[in-house]
Formats: C-alpha cells, sequence, structure tokens
C-alpha cells in the first residue's frame, strides 16, 4: 500500500535531526566544529521548512489528517506496537513551532557555546531532543508517545548535566531526572490501563471507544469501583504533571537551570515542558469524559499559577525567575485544559513558546555579555551597554505581562475568561488563582527587568566599561522570535478560537456542555476590537498594577522592599524556601532513600549476605569439618565401630519393620 | 523337658558352647599364642557341628585347610614376630562400655530375627535324612564343576593372585640391593667413560 | 531336632564376638585377623545350615568359595603385617594412625 506522501515527510522531518544527532555525536571531534554545526543547523533547518509545508498543506489547505502506521514493530498476541504518525492540525502547527524554536537554539548557540569544549556534544544532545520531541508528537499511539516522551526526558538530563564536573549540574539532571520519571509511572500505568480497557493503544481506535467506554468501572476495593476513564486520566495527567511541572512534581525545573541558558529555551520553556500539555489536549476525548479529573486540573492548575508565581518574586538568579515565570505559565495551561478550552491552552503553549524562549535567550545574551554572571544583585543599569538584548527582552516582558496588543494578552485574556464562565467544581478557585497571578506576573517580570537594565548599575568592577553587546548569531534568534511574539496573538486567535472551522479542527474533541469557549465566541469581538476593550477588563488593570508596584518597590523606592522583607519575615522565608517542597523531598525522599539504603547495605549485605550466607556458610564449613575431623582418628577399629554402628541401625530398622 | 535332651541335641550345645568360649578366649586373653590355639580350638567345634549338618566334605575342609595350613600361618607369624605379652597399661576400657552396648545390641536384634517363629521347626522343618549311599562329595562336585564352574576356576585366579601378592610383599630381594656385577665392570672401555672435546680458545678478556 | 534358630543363633553369636574383637582390641593386629576369620566362620556356619534346611547345594558351594578367598586373604594380612612389622617394628593398633585427618 502505497504511503501518503505526508507521512513520509513527516518521517524525514523526523530522522533528519537525528541524522544531525548522530553526526555531531559521532563524527563531531573529527570534522570539526564549523561543519559539526552547519551540519546540526541545516538539519534542523530543512526539517522546518518541510513541517511549514506540512503546516501549510495540512491547516491552511485544510486537507485531511493522515494516520498511518509505517512498521510494525512486535506483535504479541492482540497487541501489536506500531510505528506510526499521525498527521493532523494539532501535531502540524506544534511540529512548527518546535522546529523553529529548535532552529533558534541551534543559531543561538553558534555563539553562546562558542568556547565550550563541549560543543560538539551540545549540538548532538540538541538534535536529539528535537527528534524525540518530534516523535513525541508525531506519534499515533500511547506506546510511540511514550518513546518520544521518554527520549526528552533523557536529553533534558543529559543536558542539564551538560556541565557534568559541576557537582549542582549533576544535582539537578538527576533530579529532573527522578521527579520525570514519578511522573512516566502515572503515564505507564495509563498506558497499561488503555490496554486492558481499550484493547488497543493507536488513538484512532481508543477515541474511538471512548464514548461506549464511561460505564467500565474499575474495581480499586473490594466494594468500591471507579469509572475506568477516571483513572485512566488521572494517570495520564500525572505523567503531565510530571512533565509540565505541576505542582508537587515542579520541583525539578529550578534545579535545571543548571544547565545552559540554550536548553532552557529550547526544553524546559518551549518544548519539553508543554508535552504534557499537548499529551493532555490530544487526548481530549478520553478527558472529556472524567469531569473529576479535570476539576483535579483545574485545582492543580491554579495552586501552581498562583504559587510559583509568588516564588519568582524573591530569587536574585535572572533564570530562576524565569524558570518560576514557567512553571507559573504552565499553571494557566494546565487550568485552560481543565476548563476544557484546550484550543486556548495550545493557543498559549504558541505565545508562550515564543517569548518564553526569546526571554530566556536574551537572559542568556545578559549573562555570556557580563561573563557567566546570574546573579541580579550584580546587574544593573545594563540598558545602555546592551540595547538589543533590553530592546527584546523588554517585548518578552510585555508579552508575558500580558499587555495588549502583545501576543501573550490575547492567549491570557481567553484563558481567564474561560476559567470564569467554567462551572466545574474547582473553576471558582482556579480564577481567583489566575486573576491575582495576572497582578502577580508583572510584579516578578518587571523587577527583574528594572534591576538587570536600570537602578544603578552593581556590577563587578572589573567588568565595568568592558560590557559589550552580544555576536551577530545571538541577537538574530532574538529578533526572530521577538517577531511572533509581539504579532503571533493578533494574527492567531481568530483561527485559532473562535471561527468556525478553527485551526485544531476535529483534533479536539469538546463535550457540548463543558465548551466554554463556544460561549466565548458569542462575546467575541475580533481581535483589534479585544486588544482596545482591554482597558475595560479587569486582567489588563491588574497588570498595569503590578508594573506599577514593582516600579515602586525596585526602581522607585528600594528600601521599601528592604522594609517588607523584614515585615513580613515569615512569609519571605516561606517563599524563599519555596514552600518547603525541596527541604521535604531531600529530608524525606533523598535522606529516607539513602538511610533505606545503607541499612539494606549495612544489615542486608554485609550481615545477612555476606556475613551469614556468604562468610557464614564458609566458616560454618569450617566449624564442621574441625568438628568431623575427630571422627578421622586413623584407627582402624574406630572405623570399624563407625561401619558397625551403620549396620547397627538399618538392623533395627528392618527388624523393628517386622514387629 | 527332658525329651528335648535328645543326643542331638546334647552334642550340639556342647559344641556350641565349646565354641562361643573358645570365640571370646580368642579376643580376651593376652598371649597371642594361646589367642590362635583358641581359634583352633573354635574351628574344631564348628568343623563338628558342620558335620551334624550333613556337610562334611566342608567340615573336614576346614580342618585341613584352616586349621592345617591357615591357623599355622598365624602361629608362624606370630612366633615369628616375637611379640611379647601386652603389658596391661593400655587397657581398652574407653570403649568398652559403647562397644559392649553396640556388639550386644547388634547381635540381640540378629537374634531377635532369627526368631523361631521364622525359623523355627514349624516353619523350617528338618529335612530326610539322606539314603546311606549319600556321597556329599560326590554332590558337591556335581555342583561345582558344572554350575559354578566358573566361578571355581575363578577361586583358582584368585589363590594364585594372592599367592604372587604375598611373596612380593614380604620379598626381600635383589631388587632392593644395589650390586656389583664384576663382569660388566671389567668390560668397561675408555671411550664409555670419557669424551675429549675440542674448543678453541677464547682471547683472554681485556683489562 | 535342632531347629534352624539355633544354629543361626550360634552363628551370630561368633559375627558379635568377631565384631568386639575387631572393635576392643588394641593388643595387635594378629587379633583383629583372628576376629576376621571369626566372622567369616559365623557367615560360613549360616550358608551351611540354610544349605541344609532347604536342601540346596548352593551354600555349601559358596562357603567353598568363602573359605577360599580367607584362606587367600589371611595369607596376603600376614603378609602385610610382617612388611608393617619391618617398618613400624610394632604391631600395637593404636600406633598405626597414620590416616589421622
Amino acid at each position: 500500500m502505497q504511503t501518503h506522501p505526508l507521512i513520509l515527510i513527516a518521517l524525514i522531518i523526523t530522522l533528519l535531526p537525528l541524522a544531525g544527532s548522530l553526526t555531531a555525536g559521532l563524527f563531531g571531534n573529527k570534522i570539526g566544529k564549523t561543519w559539526t554545526h552547519r551540519i546540526a543547523i541545516t538539519c534542523v533547518a530543512i526539517s522546518f521548512f518541510l513541517s511549514c509545508y506540512v503546516f501549510a498543506a495540512v491547516v491552511l489547505k485544510n486537507q485531511p489528517a493522515v494516520d498511518e502506521s509505517l512498521y510494525t514493530w512486535a506483535t504479541a498476541g492482540m497487541f501489536h506496537f506500531d510505528i506510526g504518525f499521525l498527521v493532523d492540525r494539532l501535531s502540524a502547527i506544534m511540529m512548527m513551532i518546535v522546529l523553529f524554536i529548535s532552529l533558534m537554539v541551534h543559531i543561538y548557540t553558534v555563539g553562546y557555546m562558542a568556547d565550550d569544549p563541549g560543543y560538539t556534544r551540545f549540538f548532538s544532545y540538541v538534535s536529539l531532543f528535537t527528534f524525540s520531541m518530534l516523535v513525541l508528537l508525531l506519534a499515533n499511539n500511547f506506546l510511540l508517545l511514550f518513546f518520544g516522551w521518554e527520549g526528552v526526558g533523557l536529553v533534558s538530563y543529559l543536558l542539564i548535566g551538560f556541565w557534568f564536573k559541576r557537582e549542582s549540574a549533576n544535582f539537578g539532571g538527576l533530579k529532573a531526572f527522578l521527579v520525570n520519571r514519578i511522573g512516566d509511572i502515572g503515564f505507564i500505568l495509563a498506558t497499561a490501563a488503555v490496554l486492558f480497557y481499550f484493547g488497543n493503544l493507536s488513538y484512532h481506535d481508543v477515541f474511538r471507544q471512548a464514548p461506549s467506554a464511561i460505564n467500565q468501572m474499575m474495581p480499586l476495593f473490594p466494594n468500591y469501583s471507579v469509572p475506568a476513564i477516571t483513572i485512566i486520566c488521572l494517570l495520564l495527567f500525572i505523567g503531565a504533571m510530571g512533565k509540565s511541572a505541576q505542582v508537587p512534581l515542579h520541583v525539578w525545573l529550578p534545579e535545571s537551570m543548571e544547565g545552559p541558558t540554550p536548553i532552557s529555551a529550547l526544553i524546559h520553556a518551549a518544548t519539553m515542558v508543554t508535552a504534557g500539555i499537548y499529551m493532555v489536549a490530544r487526548m481530549s476525548p478520553l478527558f472529556e469524559y472524567s469531569p473529576a479529573i479535570l476539576s483535579l486540573i483545574l485545582v492543580i492548575g491554579g495552586v501552581t499559577a498562583l504559587f510559583m508565581g509568588l516564588l519568582a518574586i524573591t530569587q536574585y538568579d535572572i533564570k530562576r525567575v524565569i524558570a518560576y515565570s514557567t512553571i507559573s505559565q504552565l499553571g494557566y495551561m494546565a487550568v485552560a485544559l481543565g476548563a476544557s478550552a484546550y484550543s486556548a491552552a495550545i493557543f498559549h503553549l504558541i505565545t508562550h513558546a515564543f517569548f518564553k524562549a526569546l526571554l530566556f535567550l536574551a537572559a542568556g545574551s545578559v549573562i555570556i555579555a557580563l561573563h557567566h554572571e546570574q546573579d541580579m544583585r550584580k546587574m544593573g543599569g545594563l540598558a545602555r551597554y546592551l540595547p538589543v538584548t533590553y530592546l527584546t527582552f523588554l517585548i518578552g516582558t510585555l508579552a508575558l505581562c500580558a499587555i495588549p496588543p502583545f501576543s501573550g494578552f490575547y492567549s491570557k485574556d481567553v484563558i481567564i475568561e474561560a476559567v470564569r464562565l467554567s462551572t466545574l467544581p474547582g473553576a471558582r478557585f482556579a480564577y481567583y488563582c489566575v486573576l491575582i497571578g495576572a497582578f502577580i506576573t508583572p510584579v516578578y517580570m518587571f523587577r527583574a527587568l528594572f534591576m538587570t537594565f536600570h537602578t544603578q548599575e552593581r556590577v563587578e568592577p572589573a567588568l565595568r566599561g568592558k560590557i559589550y553587546e552580544s555576536p551577530w548569531v545571538v541577537l538574530v534568534p532574538l529578533v526572530l522570535l521577538a517577531i511572533p511574539s509581539i504579532v503571533a496573538g493578533q494574527f492567531m486567535i481568530d483561527r485559532m478560537l473562535f471561527s468556525p472551522a478553527k485551526l485544531l479542527g476535529d483534533t479536539i474533541f469538546v463535550l457540548p456542555e463543558h465548551n466554554v469557549l463556544n460561549q466565548l465566541a458569542v462575546d467575541y469581538p475580533g481581535a483589534k476590537l479585544m486588544a482596545l476593550k482591554a482597558g475595560l477588563t479587569l486582567p489588563f488593570w491588574l497588570a498595569i498594577a503590578g508594573i506599577f508596584t514593582a516600579w515602586l518597590f525596585i526602581a522607585g523606592f528600594p528600601s521599601w522592599s528592604v522594609f517588607l522583607k523584614k515585615r513580613f519575615a515569615l512569609i519571605y522565608n516561606i517563599l524563599v524556601r519555596k514552600y518547603g517542597f525541596d527541604d521535604f523531598n531531600q529530608i524525606v525522599l533523598v535522606r529516607g532513600t539513602e538511610d533505606t539504603g545503607r541499612l539494606f547495605y549495612q544489615v542486608g549485605d554485609v550481615k545477612i549476605l555476606d556475613g551469614v550466607f556468604v562468610n557464614g556458610s564458609g566458616r560454618g564449613i569450617r566449624w564442621l569439618a574441625q568438628a568431623a575431623r575427630f571422627l578421622q582418628t586413623g584407627y582402624i577399629y574406630q572405623y570399624a565401630l563407625a561401619m558397625v554402628l551403620g549396620l547397627l541401625v538399618f538392623l533395627a530398622w528392618y527388624v523393628g519393620g517386622l514387629f | 523337658m527332658l525329651e528335648l535332651l535328645t543326643p542331638t541335641r546334647v552334642i550340639f550345645y556342647l559344641f556350641a558352647t565349646l565354641a562361643v568360649c573358645s570365640a571370646v578366649s580368642v579376643i580376651t586373653v593376652r598371649n597371642p599364642v594361646r589367642s590362635v590355639l583358641s581359634l583352633v580350638v573354635t574351628f574344631f567345634a564348628m568343623a563338628a557341628i558342620w558335620m551334624m549338618l550333613r556337610a562334611e566334605f566342608l567340615s573336614l575342609i576346614l580342618l585341613l585347610v584352616y586349621v592345617g595350613a591357615v591357623m599355622t600361618l598365624f602361629l608362624f607369624v606370630v612366633m615369628m614376630l616375637n611379640i611379647d605379652k601386652e603389658s596391661r597399661k593400655n587397657a581398652y576400657v574407653r570403649y568398652l562400655p559403647i562397644g559392649i552396648v553396640i556388639v550386644v545390641l547388634l547381635v540381640g536384634f540378629t537374634m531377635a530375627a532369627y526368631a523361631p517363629r521364622y525359623f523355627g521347626l514349624a516353619q523350617m522343618p528338618a529335612p530326610l535324612p539322606e539314603p546311606a549311599d549319600y556321597s556329599n562329595i560326590r554332590g558337591l562336585g556335581m555342583v561345582l564343576f558344572t554350575d559354578y564352574a566358573y566361578p571355581f576356576e575363578i577361586a583358582g585366579v584368585i589363590l594364585l593372585a594372592a599367592m604372587i601378592a604375598a611373596i612380593t610383599l614380604a620379598h626381600r630381594g635383589p631388587v632392593r640391593r644395589k650390586v656389583q656385577k664384576p663382569s660388566k665392570q671389567v668390560a668397561v672401555r675408555p671411550e664409555d667413560r670419557v669424551r675429549l672435546i675440542k674448543m678453541a680458545s677464547e682471547p683472554k678478556q681485556g683489562g | 531336632m535342632v531347629s534352624l534358630t539355633e544354629f543361626l543363633i550360634v552363628g551370630a553369636l561368633l559375627f558379635g564376638l568377631g565384631i568386639a574383637g575387631i572393635i576392643l582390641n588394641r593388643k595387635n593386629i594378629i587379633v583383629l585377623l583372628m576376629s576376621i576369620e571369626l566372622i567369616l566362620l559365623a557367615v560360613n556356619t549360616n550358608f551351611i545350615a540354610f544349605s541344609y534346611f532347604l536342601s540346596n547345594f548352593t551354600g555349601q558351594v559358596f562357603v567353598f568359595f568363602v573359605l577360599t578367598v580367607a584362606a587367600a586373604e589371611a595369607a596376603i594380612g600376614l603378609a602385610i603385617l610382617v612388611v608393617l612389622y619391618r617398618k613400624r617394628g610394632t604391631i600395637e593398633v593404636q600406633d598405626l594412625d597414620a590416616l589421622k585427618g
């Protein structure tokens, strides 16, 4: 059977970064740095242009989605594991975004990692990541999705611990991997449950059977059953929590800032962390039938959005501020998912990818300009030295704070409105969370902006006067990312959410009673009017208030922040210690595991296995031999006695048997 | 009760008692010569009992071969080794109790297994007396050279082997001695003992 | 008539005495060898008794061969004893503990 051309193109798109990765990894040292980055960037660039073609075909020209299996990897009874791709609107648009950001990061890396000895290794890893992410996006069954899922987790670990000679980098990498793993357990269990209840792992079959499966119950306890779909969705969401850093599995993301800035931009802003959101959106046919889990998503998303934003206010490392901001924005996306506004979540995912990657890369630009200084207390007044960086950072910040007409405004406001209209339990709570978050976000972002680029210069004396703008390979991606951050919202919102032929079309499934976006569509005035009417909405004024607050405490009257810190020391401490999540993990889980391990080692391994079994058996045998030595006297008559004794026993047995 | 005292039984018990008593003295007396002689008495008694069991040939062979040859050999060895009377110092007291217990148990069990209800006259009656011209030797010979001819030959080989072994073991002969052979000594030629080798002279080591 | 049991009991007693002679003697090896002869004698008696009561020649043939082998074994045993005496100068059983482990 002829393979559909789109599937073939998808295959090429997926395999090119893999080829680039293998070349860079295996032959990087032989062919030199220049050729390595040329090959890697070329591969990703070609993939990007091909993905634009796919996007044009599937979305703009409205070709139907293609779902095909390329290769059957394994069969086991009724189940077979295929490698197959699903090229539809959702995967096409995600693919394009991922490849665009990946391309930007590849180009940026040429400048950022210029004098790093692991240059070729870095390109290999980043291309490998691109490959895994693409597999994740294009998969048409749960198992292939999981392959990509694991792949991105692995590469994330490799990249966070890229500078492996640093202890903190290794710790961060391990933490990321382990916390991710916890989520993965949920995902694997969900896959198993799906296989058990639906008999098949391909999206097509599972989604088709979903409506008829809502009455299937899974017995948890002897007399207590829950609907199977609820459990499946819960487990899937746990997987999403791990990847997309929802509370309480968010603890890995701040530590992941140990990795180089380009990967913070790629993985921890734009792509990997959005895998969880993507997955939930993809599984919308399942989630719609489980309102309990949607409520849970609302609550967790709300908590993440608000409380992580609060933490960003107290951080001094510029990358950490942006990291907590990412977690908070992921909370927004989760809230949108919970309100069944899947399209809004994907929309925010896309706009967020642009401006968050931009913010990270701009922060990276600042960092290399200051020779790898990341503490904001040692920055200040950099606006006049790094004009392009400053401008792009400002654009990213404005987008993030949802100031019209930047892209963030559209996506964030839609989410806030959608949550307001949702009727699920927990929606009220989530609404207040995201609303307050709309105030908090500008506070911390503008705090970061002011501390870095305005206020007085607190730079190290050695660097004063020697701060130069970054090379063009660094600035071009910044500019290229700034453009969509400004305009993407305006252009996409119509088609994404409100037009009759929605951008995401049939890939998202929403039950009529949950469909808040349709309700919003009734009032929707169009993109430009929406921006102009922003002045009438609460979130806008909250944002302005946030900016003003930040200016007040950082730029205007810095002494006030010191005063606040002292007055509210308790709250401040709680925030600095990140609500105790890390402490809890460290004391209970890490040390608990270490202690258990030590217990097993010292008692189990040393004492019992070595002492009793291994050495003990040796000792026992030696003792036995010593005891038995007395039998070997060398005197024949004693041997004869022993023989007679044996004879006696037999005789006794026999004669006893007679009686 | 007195009807049990048939002549056969009296003779049997007489010889049986004699056998057991002399067996006891074999293992208890100190003088090894007396020990051997007691064993001879035991054999005599048992030969008589065997005669009662109509095994005439074998009982006489016991006397001729066993007592006549093997016991005599024992006596020879005892006297040759010049073993003096054993001193009382190393009495076998330590093992006596347990040894006695074991042996008693052993014999007891065996005798329990030989209980009359299994092997008594009711179960195993005495066979009819043979006719007057019964010859044990003939009967034995009839069986021995036909059915058991092969083991018979092997027995002969065993005896041969034993003879060779005994001779080899006890032999102290020229095999273990080094002797001169004058004939060979005289026949030696100088070439067999000395070999001249020509070598180039080496220069003197410098310094 | 004497029953089979009585013959067997005589044999058993001789056997026991032979065993006792092996175990309980510390005097010299000659007694050991003689005890072995006693044992063989007891066994032979058993055979003869059964051969008589079962009217079968097999028992007597067996005794025949046992006698042969016993004679051979006694000869070799004594030869070994002689060599041992030459080497060790003693035939006390308790001095022969070279196999002590």
